[in-house]
């Protein structure tokens, strides 16, 4: 049986992506991660297989599907077992091209979304300041109005494809107070007054992640995106499918582990029987396997109801606090669960610890999301 | 009732105030090794993450006496009790580096116990002697590719050969293993006699046989020597067999006590450090207008993390006390090493979610502390290992 909201369909488009993502990218994780960096050629691969416009419309060279088509895709994105080569295609096609997509003219369409969806152009989204991570509102990248447009100074940190993009949709102050009513979004192309520099983390070794900094760039008035000063809502519209693929991504990541974790048991032997027929083992992975669903259920019912226009902001932000704090333990408990080797990085396992490590911090951190569901539950 | 001066006596928060496992002496102890650390380590630490850390640093805390502090007089130690090298485990933590913690604590803590309380007096002299000068690096091989926490279940093969023996195996994951001049190896003499057929043997890392092969990358620990060994046809002299053929087995889980409780020592101050860092984050940080440390959530994780960490400082501390006044408190002992590293890795998990978005950034030093931390629930016993022998210890 098919899990709703997933249909014969979907099924199909996931053995492709799956194919291709074992085939094309999954030989080359290890060497990426590395390098600290994957090619952007990247980006030209999945376009060819149309997989950077699933859910855009036909004339804008997409696929013309929808959430749920690029659901599949990011789901699968785990198979390539790159934490960070995910997250350099998520924030491309999840977090970067969407504002533009549904904030943005015919003519940004043309000049952003059409090269984006072609893999021609590499995207970003700039919000996090070293002074603002959680506290969007506190933002103090400045715009001011010039002729033609506006000079943007500021900086901007944890910037996934920070150091590549192309482009930056990026969260300024338009106002002096900011704030709410006081931030726009501007698409800021890479040029003079804008150079990134890139930071070294825990995990999601082969990501672009960078601080940006903006010293009097000039951005063109046509490049503001959506309503002036009205950026924070519209930065707040894109939260609830960043934070779904989020969830998506850890319920693809959590799956593939603990199948590879319990391949891994019933072949170590130790105490002169499999590791999986020592009764302790035995039952983590049986909790491990609850967890996997548990996720996987929580995420599919947000995404249905998200699909279905409801607006659900409860069960997207439950879904994303459930299932990344879930698939790090996950993770954590894989590497237990193989011991010394678990430590080691020529096993999977300890890479994807670290890259699971980030889904509480990143999108939204544990706290900020509790702070959501506090709100929503009349708290 | 009337307040009265005992009624409304302040809570001292205990800063100054000691443990009574400590003296004077080794709170001198503590201040002198801590200022080595952060003079003449930690300013290294990043560098050493890449290119592990200098054998010069074994000579450097031979000569101030800090690898001999309690091993007896006259093979150069210092003398001192058992706390003395707890001290060590404690403040080596201001080095920043798990990896150079651990790869001191494998000379000291585990590779030198065994010689000492086996070994002939002709071997101390040959090895522990230049091991507390830092002179003669020591390493220990008990795991192989195939037998972790399975001890038992090792293949390494020693056999007698005229008045020699000829050792064939693999150890993996082995500290120390590239740099080291000698290796304490478990092996097995006796393949049917059970627990009575293992052998501990000090085999040079120059003799011919001995294969240093790959490093091995890791999660963490970066600063530390890691490797994969191979020894083919190895021959050593019969005085080469440290303490008694067959008893090897025994001989190897004694030494994993004093190792254990040692490394919960290093765990918790670990632990307080990444906690005290955290708070002058908290403090600093400022986010929705005001410092973070004064949201409740933020406030209760540090309540909850220095709970944590003084439950498993005393637990380790009285255990100490118990086995320096001569218990074998093997039960103890793996409580606080199964809770220590325990707690460790929460507390940096949770200051690695306070720091937020900084915390998952390599300059901020949190997320190393996690790399390192993680290594304490699997190394020396895993989380498994040690539930299984406080279990048993209940006669389960």
């Amino acid at each position: 049986m098919i899990q709703p909201p997933f249909t014969e369909e979907h099924e199909e488009l996931r053995a492709s992506v799956r194919g291709f993502l074992d085939r094309e990218l999954a030989p080359h994780a290890q060497a990426w991660e590395e390098e600290r960096w994957f090619p952007d050629e990247v980006f030209g691969k999945l376009a060819a297989q149309g997989l950077l416009g699933l859910k855009y419309p036909a004339e804008l060279g997409g696929q013309g599907g929808d959430y749920l088509h690029e659901a599949v895709l990011v789901e699968e994105l785990a198979r390539i077992g790159s934490g960070g080569t995910a997250a350099g295609i998520g924030a491309h096609t999840n977090i970067a091209t969407p504002p533009i997509w549904k904030f943005g003219t015919a003519d940004q369409h043309q000049r952003y979304l059409v090269p984006a969806i072609a893999g021609e152009k590499i995207g970003a989204l700039g919000i996090t300041e070293p002074g603002a991570g959680s506290d969007v509102a506190a933002l103090r990248t400045r715009a001011t109005p010039v002729d033609g447009g506006w000079v943007v100074n500021g900086e901007k940190t944890y910037i996934t494809n920070g150091v590549r993009a192309h482009f930056i949709v990026t969260a300024v102050k338009t106002t002096e107070e900011g704030g709410h009513h006081g931030i726009s979004f501007l698409i800021v192309d890479r040029g003079e007054g804008v150079t990134s520099a890139k930071l070294e983390k825990l995990g999601w070794h082969a990501s672009d992640t960078a601080t940006i900094a903006f010293e009097d760039a000039f951005v063109p008035a046509e490049n503001l995106l959506g309503a002036e000063h009205e950026g924070f809502k519209q930065i707040m519209a894109n939260f609830q499918w960043e934070r779904l693929a989020m969830a998506l991504g850890a319920v693809g990541a959590m799956a593939l582990a603990w199948e590879r974790t319990a391949e891994f048991a019933r072949e170590r032997t130790a105490f002169g029987r499999p590791l999986s027929k020592h009764q302790a083992i035995r039952h983590k992975l049986a909790d491990l396997a609850t967890s996997a669903y548990t996720a996987r259920c929580v995420t599919y019912d947000a995404l249905r109801r998200f699909v279905a226009g409801e607006e659900p902001l409860k069960e997207v932000t439950m879904a994303k606090l459930m299932t990344q704090r879930a698939s790090f333990e996950l993770m954590d408990a894989c590497l237990q669960i193989h011991g010394g080797a678990g430590y080691m990085k020529e096993v999977w396992v300890e890479r994807a610890a670290r890259d699971s490590r980030l889904g509480p911090i990143g999108g939204g951190s544990d706290e900020i999301m509790r702070e959501i569901l506090g709100r929503v539950l009349a708290l | 009732m009337a307040a009265t001066a005992t009624s409304v006596q302040k809570p001292d928060f205990g800063t100054k105030r000691k443990h009574f496992i400590f003296t004077d002496e080794h709170e001198q102890l503590r201040e002198s090794i801590r200022n080595f650390a952060i003079k003449e380590l930690a300013p290294h630490a990043e560098e050493w993450e890449q290119t592990t850390f200098p054998d010069s640093v074994f000579a450097r805390m031979g000569e101030l006496g800090f690898l001999g502090l309690d091993k007896p007089e006259q093979y150069g130690g210092q003398g001192g009790d058992y706390y003395t090298a707890l001290v060590l485990a404690e403040e080596i933590t201001n080095g920043n580096s798990g990896g150079l913690a651990m790869g001191i604590a494998v000379h000291t803590d585990m590779a030198m116990p065994p010689i000492l309380a086996f070994g002939s007096e002709e071997q101390k002299q040959e090895w522990v002697v230049p091991a507390i000068k830092g002179e003669k690096i020591l390493c220990l091989g008990i795991t192989e590719p195939d037998a972790g926490s399975d001890v038992k279940g090792i293949k390494t093969r020693a056999v007698k050969d005229g008045d020699d023996y000829i050792i064939n195996g693999s150890k993996t994951y082995i500290t120390n293993g590239h740099r080291a001049d000698m290796i304490v190896l478990v092996t097995k003499t006796d393949s049917d006699a059970g627990y009575n057929g293992f052998t501990l043997f000090l085999v040079p890392m120059d003799a011919p046989g001995v294969i240093r092969e790959k490093k091995l990358e890791k999660l963490g620990m970066h600063a530390s020597d890691t490797a994969l060994l191979a020894f083919q046809d190895v021959r050593v002299p019969a005085s080469a067999v440290l303490g008694q053929v067959g008893k090897g087995f025994y001989h190897i889980m004694w030494e994993l006590q004093g190792e254990r409780l040692i490394g919960a020592a290093g765990m918790v101050s670990g632990a307080q450090k990444c906690f005290e860092r955290t708070l002058q984050y908290a403090h600093e940080r400022k986010a929705f207008g005001r410092e973070i440390g004064k949201f409740q959530v933020i406030r209760h994780k540090f309540a909850e993390m220095a709970t944590k960490i003084e439950s498993a400082r005393q637990m380790t501390y009285i255990t100490a006390w118990r086995f320096n006044n001569g218990e074998y408190p093997v039960r103890e002992i793996s409580m606080s090493k199964l809770h220590a590293s325990r707690v460790l890795c929460e507390v940096a998990d949770e200051c690695i979610q306070i720091h937020g978005g900084a915390g998952y950034m390599r300059e901020y030093g949190v997320e190393r502390v996690w790399r390192d931390a993680r290594l304490n629930r699997i190394g020396a016993g895993t989380d498994e290992i040690m539930l299984d022998v406080i279990g048993r210890s209940y006669g389960l």
